[in-house]
């Protein structure tokens, strides 16, 4: 197949991209101010809608005519609700934590008054000098936005927004290229997939496109199941477009005429967002037939996931899509000779697909110039956990992990420790702070034990638990296991006995061995990839942490203080403040009482329930409560 | 009928072309523990995991059923990597499987203990927790008794019912650890239009499925 009538495409997208500009100006250029709410799953989690109803309520009782407008997530989730103002002769400036109160104040004060109210800025857009812009924030030298680069500046449900800001114009390009010369391209510019085992892109389409069979199938694959992750969502409901757009040049490439966006039901919004861009897209002629007047004809369906973790690994996806149960089967063949209904089909994550149109628009050797000697390009990450800044990061691949957490994270919250960071969800791993300066990169990161997975990184600190963690992450395969093979469904049910006697104090530290024996055997026997990287978690943990696990098994001791069965809560006499009362108050079973004659505050080891509830209603003066492990260090009370 | 020579233990066999190891091992009086294999079946389930083999020039072990035949192919049945793998799928198969085969009318007959007997392992595993389900035995059929306590998930009961005899009175039913053949609704074999033919029973390499005594 060949797009013919390249002088019609080049025209025809010019006088859409024309129209799209002129629409994105009257915006910026109207005289008024515009107005940005960051109204992503993230931002409306944090009230991000009550913000905006108050910014619009506001507006009208000042009798102000401003546009509002809805946009995505910017990454700095851990801010919500953002909202940008952008008024004339101000640079566009970002508040943080915006509530219904300062937000009408923002109204008055700033957009009918002149006074930016400096006090809940977070960032200028631009470099100023007024405030502070994003670009002065110490991230700023480790952050590269290539794939994230629209997410929280333009409306996701406009697609003008998107072509005035580039966006479909390296599919016009495409479409005036050879198929052959984009796969090209893309294998020159050392794409590897972002949906976890990095295997090349360029690759994959070629032994697509060179498979017998039609018609031939692109699909998205947007399941994200990994706890934790949420870079996939961010990106279907803050930009759909890039995804749409990568998935035609997909199409395009290998010779499809059909394409699955696959996203999990439990993600309304961005499947609400998707379906939207679809619709707009097929308006304008970017979708359906004969696109923009060339001779390639393609569309795209959303399909719906009941969110299983495993319905993410391809071969289930598929059979999911086709109607059947969500169960792995036996590779090969791959899909990309046998895939939907036994057809060659490409099937590429959310974020692979986004980095194509950017390979097209700005070619092989610029992408390839970004990252590692093996590793390509950026890396998004969903940062969650004991960090300051939570949300989401794209940095070169290459970045070390401390950089990623300590620069662009801003490190651990409360003074704490940091102790580990999971990388790669359950498939992933933990390493510990020796493998800090690590370059993130798909091979150094599976040669220490993890996995770069689809981007989950939650930090732990000194409070968390290791061994507490691998059996949660463990817990979690375990539950999503289709059952099909022996190892998975088995091996991993053994594993999580083990780790949980082992948090309980129960473990024997045999069992240690049986337990690294069983995760490799588990690795290497499985039938999917699940199986096979589910062990990671807790081979990883035992090769850094052995001494937490020895800890529990061998004093009964939980060193993090978290497994609630190795721990007791204990009032320190000299602490207690002896005439207040608060924690006997609050303990829900009468474990506190007073001490006859002394007074301090005594926990009744035997009714005690672990909640905790005492900790928290202790004065922080006073600071009394301790948590000691293994439980036998509670001094008897004289 | 084009066919392929390959070498399995050290023995010269020739197979079809486009053959799985495992039945060219098989047809030439190699055995390799398998439980979910179908020569006919239109998918390879690849699901007990028994059946791991070594090839030479290949890192890793591989499972029979799925590699196919190539010419001067060079298989080790009994390679240490493999074995040790084969071993631990038996030993976790029966951690969740009620060792009381002196009351089990397959005793004797029974696939799992020869593939004890094959690979040297003991059917009470004592690396492993012992997990059973206890689930409900069903003696609805006026044929058999179906006790899902004793099964290995190898799927060959519903490929017959199914695929065979086109009947489709069980199927896999949920997830994890709880997977299980059962009938559709979970409801008794009796009420799901089972035509008693007994031909589950017939393949069942365990006493999941056995008759009734007359
Ligand atoms: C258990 C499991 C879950 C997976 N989940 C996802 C997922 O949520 N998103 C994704 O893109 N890939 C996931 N994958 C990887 C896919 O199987 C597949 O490799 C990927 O979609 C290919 O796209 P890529 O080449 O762009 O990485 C998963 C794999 C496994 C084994
Ligand atoms: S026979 Fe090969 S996996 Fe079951």
């Amino acid at each position: 197949m060949k797009a013919t009538g390249f002088q019609s495409v080049a025209s025809t997208f010019r006088e859409i991209k024309s129209r799209a500009e002129s629409q994105w100006r009257g915006l910026r250029d109207g005289g008024k101010s515009v107005i940005m709410v960051g109204a992503a799953t993230c931002g409306r989690a944090a009230g991000a809608l009550e913000v905006l109803q108050a910014i619009k309520r506001e507006l009208k009782k000042q009798k102000l005519d401003c546009p509002v407008v809805e946009v995505g997530c910017m990454g700095h989730c851990y801010a919500e609700p953002i909202v940008t103002i952008s008024k004339p002769g101000y640079p566009p400036i970002c508040y943080r934590h915006v509530n219904p109160v300062i937000a009408e104040r923002l109204v008055r004060e700033f957009i009918l008054g002149d006074d930016p109210c400096l006090e809940f800025v977070l960032a200028a857009l631009e470099e100023n000098d007024l405030v502070p812009s994003f670009s002065d924030f110490p991230r700023a030298k480790f952050e590269k936005k290539v794939i994230l680069k629209n997410c929280g500046h333009i409306d996701p449900e406009q697609i003008e927004h998107y072509i005035a800001n580039g966006g479909y114009s390296a599919l016009a390009k495409a479409l005036q290229m050879q198929p052959e010369e984009i796969i090209d391209e893309v294998k020159r510019s050392g794409l590897r997939g972002r949906g976890g085992a990095g295997f090349p892109t360029g690759q994959k389409w070629e032994i697509c496109r060179n498979a017998l069979g039609k018609p031939k199938y692109v699909i998205c694959n947007g399941d994200e199941g990994d706890p934790g992750a949420f870079m996939d969502r961010a990106i279907l409901e803050s930009d759909p477009h890039s995804v749409l757009e990568g998935m035609l040049i997909a199409g395009y490439a290998i010779g499809a005429r059909y394409g699955y966006i696959y996203v999990r039901a439990e993600y309304p919004l961005a499947v609400r967002r998707a379906r939207i861009a679809l619709r707009q897209a097929r308006k304008l002629n970017l979708l359906g037939r004969n696109i923009l007047g060339s001779d390639f004809s393609f569309d795209i369906k959303l399909f719906q996931g009941s969110g299983a973790f495993v319905c993410g690994e391809e071969t289930a996806l598929i059979a999911s899509l086709e109607g059947e149960p969500g169960i792995p089967c036996y590779r090969p063949p791959y899909p990309a000779t046998n895939g939907l209904y036994g057809k060659p089909t490409v099937i590429n994550n959310v974020k692979t697909l986004v980095s194509i149109s950017h390979i097209v628009q700005n070619g092989a050797e610029w992408f390839a110039s970004v990252g590692t000697e093996r590793s390509k390009g950026t890396a998004v990450f969903a940062l969650a956990g004991k960090v300051i800044n939570t949300g989401l990061a794209e940095v070169p691949m290459g970045t070390t992990l401390r950089q990623v957490i300590f620069d662009v994270g801003s490190g651990i919250p409360g003074g704490k420790r940091f102790k580990a960071v999971q990388i790669g969800g359950p498939s992933g791993g933990c390493l510990p702070e020796s493998a800090l300066d690590l370059p993130i990169d798909f091979d150094s990161l599976t040669d220490a034990g993890a996995m770069m997975g689809s981007g989950g990184m939650i930090v732990l600190d000194e409070d968390d638990c290791m061994v507490e963690i691998s059996r949660y992450f463990l817990e979690f395969t375990q539950r999503e296991s289709c059952g099909k093979c022996t190892f998975c469904r088995l091996g991993t049910k053994q594993m999580l006995e083990v780790l949980a006697e082992i948090t309980k104090g129960k473990g024997k530290i045999e069992d240690l061995d049986m337990l690294s024996q069983l995760a490799e055997d588990i690795k290497a026997g499985s039938l999917c990839g699940l199986g096979k990287t589910a062990p990671n978690p807790v081979l990883s943990t035992l090769r850094y942490f052995r001494d937490e696990y020895e800890a529990h098994i061998k004093e009964g001791r939980c060193p993090a203080l978290m497994c609630q069965e190795l721990i007791a809560y204990y009032i320190v006499p000299e602490k207690c403040e002896r005439s207040c009362d608060a924690c006997v108050g609050t303990c829900t079973v009468e474990a506190i009482s007073s001490h006859p004659k002394k007074r301090y505050k005594i926990i009744d080891q035997e009714k005690c329930v672990k909640c905790g509830t005492c900790v928290t209603s202790c004065p922080p003066q006073y600071n009394a409560i301790v948590k000691l492990s293994p439980p036998g260090q509670v001094p008897a009370s004289k | 009928m084009k066919t392929v020579s390959l070498t399995i233990d050290g023995e010269k066999v020739t197979a079809r072309q486009g053959e799985k190891v495992l039945w060219a091992a098989l047809d030439n009086g190699i055995y390799i523990p398998n439980l979910c294999a179908l020569r006919d079946a239109s998918e390879i389930p690849a699901a007990c995991r028994l059946c791991f083999v070594e090839v030479e020039g290949k890192e890793q072990p591989v499972t029979a059923c799925t590699e196919t035949v190539e010419p001067g192919m060079v298989v080790n049945t009994r390679g240490p990597s493999a074995l040790r793998l084969a071993r631990t799928a038996f030993e976790l198969l029966m951690s969740s499987h009620p060792v009381d085969c002196a009351h089990c009318p397959a005793n004797g007959s029974c696939e799992l203990q020869k593939i004890a007997h094959h690979l040297g392992t003991k059917l009470k595993t004592r690396r492993f927790r012992k997990l059973l389900r206890e689930l409900p035995v069903d003696s609805s059929s006026p044929v058999f008794i179906y006790d899902p306590n004793k099964c290995v998930l190898c799927g060959r009961c519903i490929w017959i019912c199914r695929e065979r005899l086109g009947i489709g009175v069980l199927g896999f039913a949920h997830r994890g650890f709880e997977r299980v053949v059962t009938t559709f609704a979970d409801e008794p074999i009796a009420e799901s239009g089972c035509r008693d033919c007994g031909e589950c029973v017939v393949v069942c390499p365990t006493g999941a499925l056995t008759f009734k005594e007359q």
